[in-house]
């Protein structure tokens, strides 16, 4: 594809720089989500304004609003780059992000809007006692909300410098100051809107990238496939498993943070009180997994158009993990104008994603700290109201904040955390509140810190924080010499590999080859030597999902059992009466 | 018969108890089916490389995989339909029926 890869050349001068055709769609953007968030603050009065758009959204728009909550910059962009750069294993990846929309629709929507009203501790504390659990369920909430935060604001002050050429504090700056009017100003309803409208965006915009890429292969993918397998230096191995899963028990580990987690994520949860039913929260997730899963299948493509069309070469040159493989095939195929048009609308996602992050952070402060523990449940809304909006601005500017101490700093394992968190502190809790009779208020306030707990530690002893950040430069200086040790055996064979002259006596040439055996074999302990030095893990796996959300099961089973409370289980008959017909739940 | 039962006796109903049965039946099931879904994808991962890396056949060079992952992203959606539909169909006419009795 000679054409193509001279447009993407081309590519390599325009990203980076300010581009105005960007700059004036984001622009636009934020002019639109401003007059929609000035015309929802004159609709946001009440807590049930506030948090839950007054219960107005249906279940299409609540759908949309879910995708545009879930689907983030980083699994856009990074997705994309993880197709072009590793193939298939950047498929695998994107398969653990929708699984765990079925197992929210199956166990946990309905119910969740049958008992509660604005955040998921009004579940599980439904039949408990209120403070302890509001205590631990905010802790769990605020926890996932900050460090999901966090990994949100340092992608996007990373992309927003490659794709609009700003410098990274600037546009962590714009970010949380645009995040903190949109809820502060307008909540959950300018919320639900900015992400309505950034679904349809990324969504269309995607769709119209992935049409111009399969036109160029007559729109067969046996085509496309056919010449990423020859277009990569990978070869037929790039449509294979390849080295992302090593471990089976560290796949299965992270497979069940990905699917667990996602039905445990406060900002996800939080949005099935925007509807007026169970029966339209059902419908939401069913359009959500559509169009979710639908965005995934065109992420891949997106990567598998650029390995061949843009080139794995130029794409890793501009950004080693591959992120703007997406935005250089847009270039690539829709010119300047596209470019412009996607780096836009990846800065839009970015802003739906923190928006709904921060929303739900400040209703868990709000709701369950201020609320449910400091009144007792005792305030008036005006009052829950105010600490909301004071939590916004709070939340908004540690995120800045923390976003910008992070600068530089590897924040891909905090997305790692966030749902082993989510799936091991809040979602036992959530769905042993909603199932079991015999959960007591001992059981779920150990299960939910046992999770969180569990989950930090063993992710800080991991070999993704252990080695790869604490041990860091260790770990580069082991690397360093064993590859130095390499280098020498290589220039040493090459040395002795050049005696064999063309004609050389077969004798002779065993003899060299032999040579070359030794050299390589005297290097090995070496190399061994060398490899022992290497920091080692604490805890073995990549991501301790497993271990947490099994101990949060356990814990809060076995604590249960040992702390009977029969109040509880004379409320759970009540309970269920409204969790499976919603009579008495909030409209 | 009054027009209206307390929790307890709505929760010994015969047509609370059939709902309450289902529902849990569904849900349960799909659940169990998306486990298997997924883990299994990932088990052929971890254990069966080959498997995924065959050639779907012909001159092309797309892999088995490709179309395992794609169809595990679809078969979950397939199934939140699957739950949809039932619930549209049978579920809601079953809460209306027991809201009646209860009179609300």
């Amino acid at each position: 594809m000679p054409q193509a890869q001279q447009t993407a050349q081309a590519a390599q001068t325009m990203i980076g720089q300010a581009n105005p055709t960007a700059i004036m769609f984001f622009v636009l953007f934020v002019l639109i989500t401003l007059g929609i968030t000035w015309w929802a603050a004159k609709r946001t009065r009440t807590t049930k304004d506030f948090y839950a758009a007054g219960r107005s959204i249906t279940g299409f728009q609540n759908g949309l609003a879910l995708a545009g909550d879930y689907m983030s910059a980083a699994s856009f962009l990074g997705i994309a780059g993880l197709v072009s750069t590793k193939g298939y294993d950047g498929l695998i990846y994107s398969v653990g992000w929708l699984v765990g929309w079925p197992i929210v629709m199956f166990l946990i929507s309905e119910p969740l809007r049958n008992l509660g009203k604005y955040t998921f501790a009004d579940v599980v504390a439904y039949r408990l006692n209120q403070r302890p659990i509001r205590a631990a369920a905010a802790a769990g909430s605020l926890v996932v909300v900050l460090t999901y935060l966090i990994a949100q604001m340092v992608g996007a002050g990373t992309l927003i410098k490659l794709m609009f050429g700003l410098p990274f504090e600037l546009a962590i700056v714009i970010t949380g100051g645009l995040m903190i009017s949109y809820v502060l100003f307008g909540g959950m309803i300018a919320t639900t809107w900015v992400q309505i409208i950034k679904a349809v965006l990324l969504l269309g915009g995607a769709t119209l990238l992935v049409i111009l890429t399969l036109n160029k292969f007559n729109f067969s993918y046996t085509n496309l496939f056919n010449q990423a397998a020859s277009a990569t230096p990978l070869g037929q191995k790039f449509l294979e498993p390849g080295g992302l899963v090593t471990s089976p028990i560290d796949a299965f580990s992270l497979g069940l943070a990905l699917m667990f987690g996602t039905a445990g994520l406060p900002h996800i949860l939080m949005r099935f009180y925007t509807v007026p039913d169970a029966k339209a929260a059902r419908k939401s997730v069913f359009v959500a997994t559509g169009f979710i899963g639908y965005f995934y299948i065109l992420t891949v493509t997106i990567g598998f158009g650029a390995a061949v069309l843009v080139g794995q070469k130029v794409i890793t040159g501009i950004d080693a993990g591959g992120n703007m493989a997406g935005p250089l095939l847009a270039e690539a195929l829709g010119g300047n104008l596209f470019l412009g048009f996607l780096s836009a609308v990846a800065f839009a996602t970015i802003l739906a994603v923190v928006s709904g992050l921060t929303l739900a952070g400040a209703s868990a402060f709000s709701h369950d700290l201020f609320v449910g523990v400091i009144r007792r449940g005792q305030a008036s809304e005006k009052d829950e109201v105010k600490v909301a909006k004071i939590a916004t601005v709070g939340l908004g500017v540690t995120a800045i904040l923390l976003g910008i101490l992070f600068k530089g700093q590897n924040v891909a394992f905090l997305v790692g955390l966030t749902f082993a968190i989510a799936a091991s502190a809040n979602f036992p809790a959530l769905v042993m509140s909603i199932m079991w009779k015999k959960f007591t208020t001992a059981g779920a306030v150990t299960s939910i810190y046992t999770g969180l707990i569990v989950a930090v530690i063993l992710l800080i002893l991991s070999p993704t924080v252990w080695v790869d950040i604490v041990h860091k430069s260790e770990a580069a200086a082991v690397t360093k010499q064993v590859k130095t040790i390499e280098e020498a055996v290589k220039a040493k064979t090459a040395e002795i590999e050049k005696q064999k002259l063309p004609g050389l006596d077969p004798a002779r040439v065993a003899e060299i080859d032999a040579a070359i055996a030794a050299v390589k074999k005297d290097a090995e302990p070496q190399i061994k030597t060398a490899k022992e030095q290497m920091p080692k893990a604490i805890f073995p796996l990549k991501n301790p999902g497993i271990y947490s959300m099994f101990a949060a099961f356990f814990v809060g089973i076995l604590v249960s059992l040992m702390s009977p409370d029969k109040v509880a289980e004379a409320k759970f008959e009540g309970e269920k009466l409204r969790e499976y017909i919603g009579i008495g739940a909030e409209d | 018969m009054s027009s209206k039962k307390s929790v307890h006796e709505i929760l010994e109903d015969e047509d609370f108890k059939s709902l309450s049965a289902q529902k849990d039946s569904i849900s349960i099931t799909l659940t169990i089916l998306e486990l298997v879904l997924y883990f299994g994808f990932i088990a052929l991962i971890a254990f069966n490389k080959p498997f995924l890396a065959q050639k779907m056949g012909g001159e092309g060079a797309t892999t088995i995989g490709i179309p395992i992952a794609v169809g595990t992203i679809i078969f979950s959606w397939v199934f939140t339909g699957i739950y949809i539909f039932w619930a549209n169909s049978k579920y809601d006419s079953l809460v209306r029926k027991v809201k009646d009795k209860v009179g609300g």
